[in-house]
């Protein structure tokens, strides 16, 4: 069609605006060159940051904020292997990427040439998909695959691996708009009959229970998520990636289940009659010892990927499908039969919620507070009354992480943003970012721990070099802290490499990086401090003195099940 | 439990070390493994045999269908399917055994390939355990080198492969605007 003379480099550029692509995060070097000298008059924006790996977790940040898949760059050997550790991270989460990485020229391929990995075997198991592009000609046709691949079905990382001759190379771009990837077979649809027998299967429950996850979130389904739950008027439950697919105050939402999760939340998923079980992956940290794992319960499990189906609780009603449809159709069937099921077992379900309403005030989640010391739950509670559930948090991973996730509500998704399968500190300074360029309007969080911030202390150039307004809270309590909680709980207190002694002095740091800073340790003062750092235009540096020896609880011990929850802080048994 | 694993893949770059990656991560040994093109040259046909608990099976093969190049999988371990293998063997022999070999690969239904003063080639063809005797009968006549293929199937009855149709992507088609600000 047409017959415009390009550089590879060029068509890289061109497919990223056909695909809609505003900005992206990289880091150039050697073999990326020609990208970045076809970038210099492009309207594409690059944002350079300081890390690969962090470039990545932007990158995360941008997807998980508005669903878009986000695009990062590398440069070939340690560009690329610095990417390896995101890249997983979003395979974990299923986060839509898609990863350019620059390559040595073809010729040189295998001759451990300069700055040469081979990045293509690397990130196989780091990846949905990886491409290694061969010629020109069929560049543009995978770049599309990729994005194709990394948005669809189960989301996730997809690499393109690029030699530099290619990105050198001159051809006439003949623009793609048909994808065909044969073995990529997506059931999306949901088995009629199944959806049917599950709407039966709801209204034969007494004891029903929703269990709603990150495949919510990355379908776009939480509206219906919301109406479903209404309409069955089952209690609800949101995993740590799923969490606002329920509006954090709705009277069905009784919080996260899990390893850290409330007491209202484990002790209903044990003594359930169904799970519906709508985009989630019966992970570990949810199920705690699996066999003894909601023993009284049938299972309808709803994922678009078959392969999470079975795999760790056998479900009674398995429906492949994305949920957002299979939802829309649930809710029909469930509708058709109330007439004749509705009734049935009204009084079993009043008493059901008059059980869960009775486990939620036995022990609900309230933030430990003190008028001496700063309690990190204080800290996260005060975030989340400047929220009022509508600014994004990114999170970093650790006891900072499972804080927020009891006490920060959320109204809607894609504003609770953290590495929940891989669980990798330093993400939530580069996410922050990555959510702060798509949402440049929202107000954005960075909660992190001391440890997890250290790890990203570079990217406090890339929020200087740009402005960005993001709050970056430091929930420092001197140590790593989720690491020393188990070695005090199951390593008899002896505290092993877990002291984080150093860390930099708050006001000079951020004032090195020409923004304002400071730490507060009163809790008198916090919430003053907190509201001007909001109130900041530019980014905040605020590093918070909490209670160093605090713990994070309701906690289920490794191996225990969740209904053998540790709730509080007593001699617990080692396990 | 061995377990018959026969794919249909993508002839591409990195489609063995996809499927080989699904078991190596999961610490599985691979027993033995043929790949070779189809009628389609753009197709190859994979016969994997390994040794996979069998609570992870069902989770295995799931897994191995979701890679992007792999047009379809079958378990073979107990459905209806040829299995053979092939043997290629070399003896080292005497003047006094030639015959004597010559007539117990006979038994077995191998032959000789290839003849030289010394030794034959043989060449043995069958289900597994029937290769594994020809093999240990062979070696009480001498010193032997053996290779073999790893077992190839074919079901007995063709099941049809299931293709997803392609994508068509509207906002990718041509756009005067987009190729505006780009020149």
């Amino acid at each position: 069609m047409s017959t415009k003379l390009m550089t590879g480099a060029q068509v890289v550029l061109e497919c990223l605006l056909r695909e809609k692509v505003e900005c992206f995060f990289g880091y150039p070097g050697g073999v990326t060159l020609p990208l970045y000298d076809a970038l210099y008059d492009h309207p594409i924006r690059h944002i350079l940051v300081r890390h690969e790996q962090n470039a990545c977790f932007a990158a995360q940040g941008y997807a998980r904020a508005t669903g878009k898949v986000g695009v990062c760059c590398a440069t070939s050997g340690p560009g690329a292997t610095n990417l390896v550790t995101a890249l997983v991270d979003a395979l974990m989460d299923s986060i839509p990427v898609v990863a350019i990485t620059g390559q040595v020229s073809t010729k040189l391929i295998g001759s451990d040439a300069f700055q040469e990995a081979d990045t293509f075997g690397i990130t196989r198991s780091c990846t949905k998909h990886n491409f290694m592009v061969k010629k020109l000609a069929e560049l543009p046709q995978i770049i599309h695959e990729a994005f194709h691949l990394a948005a669809s079905g189960r989301p996730g990382p997809v690499l393109v691996d690029i030699p530099k001759d290619v990105f050198q190379a001159q051809g006439h771009y003949t623009p793609v708009s048909t994808i065909h990837l044969p073995g990529y077979r997506l059931n999306t649809e949901g088995h009629a009959g199944q959806i049917r027998r599950a709407a039966e299967m709801i209204w034969e429950s007494e004891r029903p229970i929703v269990y709603a996850g990150g495949g919510i979130v990355a379908a776009e389904a939480a509206n219906d998520l919301r109406q479903f739950v209404e309409l069955i008027d089952a209690p609800s439950v949101c995993t740590l990636m799923g969490l606002g697919s329920m509006p954090s105050t709705h009277p069905n939402f009784i919080s996260m289940p899990g390893m850290h999760g409330s007491y209202a939340a484990n002790m209903a998923m044990t003594e359930t009659d169904l799970i519906i079980a709508l985009g989630v992956r019966f992970d570990d940290r949810v199920t705690g010892r699996l066999a003894a794992f909601a023993p009284h319960a049938r299972v309808i499990h709803v994922d678009i990927d078959p392969a999470e189906i079975g795999k760790n609780r056998a479900a009674d009603i398995p429906i492949v499908g994305d949920v957002k449809k299979v939802l829309e159709r649930l809710q029909e069937a469930v509708v058709d039969l109330a007439p004749t099921m509705k009734a049935k077992n009204a009084t079993a379900r009043t008493a059901w919620w008059a059980q869960v309403k009775a486990w939620k005030e036995e022990h609900p989640l309230e933030p430990e507070m003190s008028t001496d010391e700063i309690k990190p739950q204080h800290l996260v509670a005060e975030i989340d009354r400047l929220s009022g559930g509508e600014a994004i948090v990114a999170s970093d991973v650790g006891q900072h992480q499972m804080w927020g996730a009891q006490f920060i509500r959320f109204n809607h998704p894609r504003l609770w943003l953290n590495s929940g399968g891989l669980g990798s500190m330093g993400f939530g300074l580069p996410a922050a970012i990555g959510a702060q360029f798509a949402r440049p309007d929202k107000l954005v969080f960075a909660l992190v721990g001391d440890g997890g911030f250290q790890m990203s202390i570079p990217e406090l150039a890339t929020i200087a070099n740009h402005a960005l307004p993001v709050k970056i809270i430091v929930m420092n309590n001197g140590y790593l802290g989720m690491v020393r909680q188990w070695q005090e709980l199951f390593y008899n207190n002896r505290l092993s490499s877990v002291q984080l002694d150093g860390f930099p002095d708050p006001e000079k740091l951020a004032g090195a990086y020409g923004f304002r800073g400071r730490t507060v340790e009163s809790p008198r003062e916090l919430r003053s401090v907190l509201e001007a750092a909001v109130k900041e235009p530019g980014p905040y540096l605020l590093n918070v003195r909490v209670t160093p020896f605090e713990n994070v609880y309701p906690m289920v011990p490794a191996g225990g099940a969740i209904n053998e929850m540790v709730l509080g802080p007593v001699q617990p048994v080692a396990v | 439990m061995l377990q018959l694993i026969s794919l249909l893949v993508e002839n591409k770059p990195g489609a063995l070390m996809r499927v080989t990656g699904v078991l190596s991560a999961r610490g599985y040994n691979i027993e033995s493994l043929t790949v070779a093109r189809t009628l389609d040259p753009e197709l190859s046909r994979m016969s994997i045999v390994v040794d996979i608990e069998s609570s992870q099976r069902a989770q295995v093969i799931k897994q191995i269908n979701k890679l992007v190049n792999v047009l379809q999988v079958t378990d073979l371990t107990e459905g209806s399917a040829v299995r053979r293998e092939l043997v290629l063997l070399w003896i080292g022999t005497t003047q006094e055994n030639r015959m004597a070999v010559l007539k117990e690969a006979e038994i077995f239904g191998a032959k000789a390939v290839d003849s030289a003063a010394d030794g034959y080639a043989l060449e043995a063809t069958g289900d597994p355990e029937k290769l594994d005797a020809f093999i240990r009968t062979m070696q009480r006549y001498g010193e032997i080198e053996v290779t073999r293929s790893g077992l190839v199937s074919v079901p007995l009855e063709a099941k049809k492969v299931k293709l997803a149709p392609p994508v068509h992507k509207e906002h990718l088609e041509m756009d005067q605007e987009v190729l505006k600000t780009t020149e």
